[in-house]
């Protein structure tokens, strides 16, 4: 328990700022207590280590050298020992450890922060209620790793309290001289990720119930998506990040004043998906990539921020098309005043009258006030001054390329600049306007010294793309949040059987090798093929910014239910904990699985028979890397795109070893084959294509039933064929009998069988687990 | 010389350059158990000449087993050769590293591997890296227009005709 008071006085004390910890006070419930309450960095090492087992690191040096201590830089390619001792594979590993520990560490400060601001605002009491009477089970992820059952917003203090002191161990391990055995460092990266995962469901559990967003609702209202649904004709305010409380603070404001009408807010990345959680006016711009190409436009007015993912130059950027800055969390005060104390009158006079180019508000109702009230007034004045210029502009400055080739060279995806610009010159904006989709946003191309002439590529693009933007207009369906009880126990057999052939959780960031249609994409070819899906983040953003053959978006053509053929928008990132979490409610709700602290068993069962398989395929940021680890440690694998190979390792099994492939049988005992399901850990694709043919093939679980397999196959032939144009020679791995077969594809996968000598499994449907405590059968 | 992707600095070993494309038929040549693994980024070209073009004459004439990555293997076939195997390049550069791994599945390794086309140029970049410091066992040459330094030998960045030059002249060689 924690009391805080900022004054206090009685007669016998004064004090300032008091804070008294009263230790723990542990509510008891229903459930027994497993075996790892609140486990620590050694509790569930030998659950790593199975998985480990199976899944080998490789790891991919970004380059030879660390400089992490004033030993270095040391030099450990080829086999080679830093100053400290430590190996290439202990180094790589060290650096997945450090980008876990920061991910998670982000989505835990910003758990810590806004949950200290609505315990404030609502009050330690306020209950929690992520969907009434439909979620019994609320905080599944909570209840597995600290064993708490969390009935209020001051419950999930003590789940921090944990959190925060695992993480400080974790990164403590990354310091030169701690650990030296890779496999143990991907054993702390595990715990990072899972408690990554506690702290993602306190942050989405804690605002859906004070902020009243949708509650684990199928049919939560659609939202309006992109560049061209933004009204320019009024003030617009946009807001950036992941922390939503300020932007709420818009919200608040223009409702109380009933200006709702009256000035437009909108937002990119996370805080605008929750922010359309709360109010049914916001819209959404886009992904992150979409940061420079949307203040560049001029539209917004007042610029918000608040933490994670914002552009370091955003500043900069803002004072180039003269909107105002507001910062307003103390992650991020890019060199602004902090405002904070300060009466609004002053405030506002300050920015409209320019003397300022921004502020620091850390108050979210002020700044709220203040941007509202900024925005209304320089509006009329900036008439939208953007940076984008007209087709003739673009033309003009395309015949000043020299073909030096040096911005493509700069530029992540390697995107053809020069031709395109060679075409422009000659009048044709078509090449030029089509690398608008393939473009993160990131503007290395116009840094100072890339171009000798001075051209500016990234805005040149904007410029030939500048018509087909204003036509910018999609859907997508507001952030539901968690997934009902009901709707598992509807689903729950046939994911376990595996007649749904997937859960398929399409999620992270916007650094896509090409356009974000293909993530679009791979969620329409699977939602056809009625695999479930779920969405969070910039990928729900992209799956919404396409139009099918109806000319919809997939939103409105697909039901947001968790239910085969169901595309499940849960909100922003930190909702990838429910995803997590129906993974483990389907072990826990329809397994009669125990649930308190009882860690390995629940990720064994999901290890081995929930069908799910996540792909981000834009990931970039160190939270990407942290979440895809807290789905590791449950035993599901991850697909990254091309830019995944960044993250500098792999965790891949290898499907021709049979002795990786066994399972126990706990009705027996035995050790019994299973074939390499699923095949890998963290997988990278080099293009989309190799992805879809991945996702039925990581869907297989040693669990599946002989109807169950059949049809997993079945994806997995099909895109196989369709993709790649022939039968995959793996097949006779894949099929344990003759029933596992699909039915149409008979004939030709028996001829292949044959060709390969394949026989049937010895026993093809043991009760699959790698835990030896979890046999049931009595010795002798 | 400078990698193609402007940031991507290797560190203290990187590729020797390839000068003399006479001495990569030389390599494979001497090579006792070469592969060569080929990705979606070898399916462009200008319109008269195709990477792929050569990557069939080279692995013909050098008698080289081909490993094709993503759908590369598609084209492959549409150009009448069907690769040793499709694999993932993670799956088979992992496997690589290992010094009792072959596609032959004898328990001898591979002893060099060309590469061209690995996907975007800073995965083929990481696939080299992996290779460099986890197979000791294994020299690899990089076939791209771009050079790739975590390989034992790379090309220089250098226009499509002059590559095309180079990949003539090393198809030449093995063909003779
Ligand atoms: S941490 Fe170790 S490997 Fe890195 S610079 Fe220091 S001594 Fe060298
Ligand atoms: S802004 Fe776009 S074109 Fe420029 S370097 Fe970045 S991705 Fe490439
Ligand atoms: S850097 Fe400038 S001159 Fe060189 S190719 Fe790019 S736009 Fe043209």
């Amino acid at each position: 328990m924690r009391i805080k008071a900022d004054e206090l006085q009685l007669p016998w004390l004064r004090a300032k700022g008091l804070e008294l910890n009263l230790g723990r006070v542990v509510r008891e419930w229903e459930e027994e207590e497993g075996p790892t309450p609140m486990p620590d960095i050694a509790s569930l090492r030998e659950w790593d280590k199975k998985l480990l087992r199976r899944y080998k690191p490789f790891y991919l040096p970004f380059c030879d050298l660390c400089c992490l201590c004033t030993f270095g830089k040391c030099d450990l390619s080829r086999g080679k020992r830093g100053g400290c001792g430590i190996d290439m594979g202990g180094q790589l590993s060290r650096i997945v450890l450090l980008s876990c520990c920061i991910g998670a560490s982000t989505h835990c400060g910003h758990a810590r922060h806004m949950l200290d601001e609505l315990i404030e605002k609502y009050g330690r009491d306020h209950p929690l209620d992520v969907g009434g009477e439909n979620v019994y089970l609320e905080a599944p992820t909570i209840r597995l790793v600290t064993g708490i059952k969390p009935r209020t917003l001051g419950d999930l203090e003590d789940v921090l309290d944990y959190c925060e002191t695992e993480l400080v161990h974790l990164l403590s391990c990354t310091h030169t001289g701690q650990e030296g055995d890779n496999l143990d460092f991907e054993s702390k990266v595990f715990h990072a990720g899972m408690i990554d995962h506690v702290v993602m469901e306190v942050a989405d559990i804690a605002q859906i119930s004070a902020y009243g967003f949708p509650k684990a609702d199928p049919e939560a209202h659609l939202v309006e998506l992109g560049m061209g649904v933004i009204d320019r004709s009024k003030p617009v305010i946009l807001v950036i990040g992941h922390n939503v409380p300020p932007a709420i603070g818009v919200a608040n404001y223009l409702a109380r004043e009933n200006l709702e009408d009256q000035v437009e807010v909108c937002g990119i990345c996370c805080t605008a998906i929750d922010l359309t959680r709360y109010s049914r006016k916001a819209k959404i711009v886009g992904p992150i990539s979409f940061q420079l190409r949307f203040v560049r436009s001029g539209v917004a007015d007042v610029i918000m921020v608040d933490e994670q993912c914002i552009r370091a130059d955003i500043l900069r950027e803002a004072q180039k098309v003269n909107a105002v800055l507001i910062t307003t969390h103390y992650k991020n005060f890019q060199g602004l005043p902090d405002r904070t104390r300060d009466p609004v009158e002053g405030i506002v006079k300050d920015l409209v009258e320019g003397k300022l180019p921004g502020v620091a508000i850390l108050d979210s109702e002020k700044a709220g006030e203040v941007a509202v009230r900024v925005a209304m007034q320089i509006a009329p004045r900036r008439r939208k001054m953007g940076l984008i210029p007209p087709e003739e502009k673009v033309m003009e400055e395309a015949r000043r390329c020299t073909s030096c080739f040096s911005c493509v060279r700069a530029c992540p995806n390697t995107l053809p600049i020069p031709q395109a610009l060679a075409e422009a010159g000659k009048g044709d904006l078509k090449p030029l306007s089509e690398l608008y989709e393939p473009c993160v946003g990131c503007g290395r191309c116009e840094q100072e010294g890339i171009c000798p002439v001075g051209i500016k590529p990234h805005t040149l693009i904007l410029g030939a793309h500048r018509l087909e933007t204003a036509e910018e207009r999609f859907k997508m369906r507001a952030g539901r949040g968690a997934i009902q009880d009901v709707e598992i126990r509807r689903v729950g057999q046939p994911i376990v059987m595996g007649e749904i052939p997937g859960v398929l959780a399409l999620v992270g960031c916007s650094n896509f090798p090409g356009s974000w249609k293909e993530v679009a994409r791979i969620a329409e070819e699977f939602a056809r093929r009625k695999y479930i899906l779920c969405t969070t983040g910039c990928s729900a953003m992209a799956i919404g910014m396409y139009r099918d053959e109806n000319g919809q978006s997939l939103y409105e053509t697909y039901p947001g239910v968790f239910d085969a053929g169901g595309i499940v928008n849960c909100g922003s990132c930190v909702a990838n904990s429910h995803i997590a979490g129906a993974a483990i409610k389907i072990a826990n709700i329809f397994a009669k699985r125990r649930l308190r602290s009882n860690y390995e068993e629940i990720a064994d069962y999901i290890h081995n028979r929930v069908g799910a398989v996540g792909v981000a395929w834009g990931a970039y940021s160190q939270k990407a890397s942290s979440i895809a680890s807290g789905f590791w440690r449950l035993g599901v694998p991850v697909i990254v795109g091309p830019h995944g190979s960044k993250y500098r390792r792999a965790l891949l099994g290898r499907k021709e070893d049979p002795e990786a492939w066994k399972v126990i049988d706990a009705r027996t005992g035995k050790e019994v084959y299973v074939g390499p399901v699923p095949e890998h850990l963290f997988f990278m694709a080099e293009t989309v294509e190799e992805a879809m043919v991945a996702i039925p093939k990581l869907c297989m679980r040693a669990n599946d039933t002989a109807r169950g397999r059949s049809m997993k196959l079945n994806h997995y032939i099909d895109l196989h064929r369709k993709l790649f144009g022939e039968l995959p020679d793996d097949l006779h791995l894949f099929v344990r009998t003759a029933a596992d077969i699909p039915v149409t594809m008979k004939d030709e996968v028996m001829a292949f069988l044959k060709e390969k000598g394949w026989k049937e499994f010895e026993n093809p449907n043991p009760d699959p687990t790698l835990v030896p405590r979890l046999v049931r059968a009595k010795e002798g | 010389m400078e990698p193609w992707q402007r940031a991507e600095v290797p560190g203290p070993v990187k590729a020797v350059l390839i000068t003399k494309p006479e001495v990569v038929a030389a390599l494979i040549k001497r090579a006792k158990r070469p592969l060569f693994v080929v990705g979606t980024g070898s399916l462009g070209g200008n319109g008269e000449k195709s990477p792929l073009e050569y990557v069939v004459r080279i692995a013909r004439a050098g008698k080289v087993p081909l490993v094709a990555t993503a759908h590369a293997a598609v084209e492959l076939r549409k150009r009448g050769v069907q690769p040793a195997a499709r694999m993932a390049m993670v799956e088979i550069c992992s496997r690589l590293t290992d010094p009792k791994w072959s596609l032959h599945g004898d328990g001898q390794p591979h002893d060099l591997v060309l590469m061209l086309g690995l996907g975007p140029y800073y995965m083929e970049w990481l696939m080299g890296s992996g290779l460099k410091s986890f197979a000791p066992h294994l020299r690899t040459i990089s076939l791209n227009r771009v050079y790739q330094p975590h390989c034992s030998w790379s090309f220089p960045n250098m226009s499509e005709e002059e590559w095309y030059k180079n990949l003539e002249k090393i198809a030449e060689e093995l063909e003779r």
